[in-house]
């Protein structure tokens, strides 16, 4: 996971790298709740361009995290999102809160 | 003596987390033999990750014990069982609910049961209170068009000419 705060705008990009299930997320999890307490964004932005899987874990986590930023007045929206990813979090109703946009 | 599958293999692994993308690839790696599509082969890792994940969260709740795999071929459909020896399900019709989590406090989504079935084409649920849970999957890979193989060879061909 690599993450980068950009002050003028108060976005949080957060890029994950590994693959999402219920191993891999509780790194995530702990490192995205840090970064987002600590710079209290105004948006996160999660890229999943470098994601190769990801299962139901996924869900949890981001909803996770929108919980968290929204605390804190952030809104959260993901990017880069492929098919296989996109199937997963369309079932199970996340795109009404955390909406996908286009890459920067 | 000809047995009743083409082929078949078991796995057997602790109920570790680490061990969840290992068995997703081994079962993906053994059904690639079926040469499904990359997006069956997703489909297939997919289910196979959300019922291991379920055997180590539920089923032993963390604790360490067994999980075991049994994939078996036949004609163009693979069957993957993941059983474990943990504490089972209270109520399976509840368990396969949509949304349906018996731990939130854990960010799970409710999503596992309903990920399977919809990635493959049957699923089936035993499980005794104590003794542990069997989730049994099939899953059809279309023989994929050899037509369009002979197709692509004749656009070359002709292309060639």
């Amino acid at each position: 996971m690599e993450s980068e705060f950009l002050k003028k705008d108060k976005l949080l990009l957060i890029k994950i790298t590994e693959e999402i299930d219920h191993h891999s997320t509780e790194k995530i999890r702990r490192m995205v709740d840090n970064e987002i307490t600590r710079y209290m964004p105004r948006k996160v932005l999660f890229d999943f361009g470098k994601v190769s899987f990801m299962d139901s874990a996924g869900i949890g986590m981001i909803i996770g995290r929108y919980k968290t930023a929204n605390m804190l007045g952030g809104t959260v929206e993901m990017t880069n999102v492929k098919p296989s990813i996109k199937k997963i979090f369309e079932m199970s109703g996340v795109l009404k809160i955390i909406p996908v946009v286009k890459s920067a | 003596m000809k047995g009743l599958y083409e082929n078949e293999m078991k796995l057997e692994f602790l109920s570790k987390s680490n061990n969840e993308a290992f068995a997703r690839i081994t079962v993906a790696a053994f059904a690639a033999q079926l040469d499904p599509t990359i997006e069956e082969l997703a489909d297939i890792k997919t289910a196979i990750s959300e019922a291991v994940t379920n055997s180590i969260i539920h089923g032993y709740e963390n604790m360490e014990g067994k999980i075991k795999i049994v994939a078996k071929i036949f004609d163009n459909t693979i069957e993957v069982e993941v059983s474990d020896s943990g504490k089972g399900i209270e109520n399976v019709e509840m368990a396969r609910k949509p949304l349906y989590t018996s731990k939130p406090n854990l960010e799970r989504s409710g999503m596992g049961f309903t990920i399977m079935e919809s990635f493959m084409d049957e699923v089936y649920i035993e499980s005794v209170l104590g003794l542990g849970t069997k989730v049994t999957m099939k899953k059809v890979i279309e023989k994929q068009a050899e037509f369009d193989k002979d197709k692509q060879l004749e656009v070359v061909g002709a292309n060639s000419i």
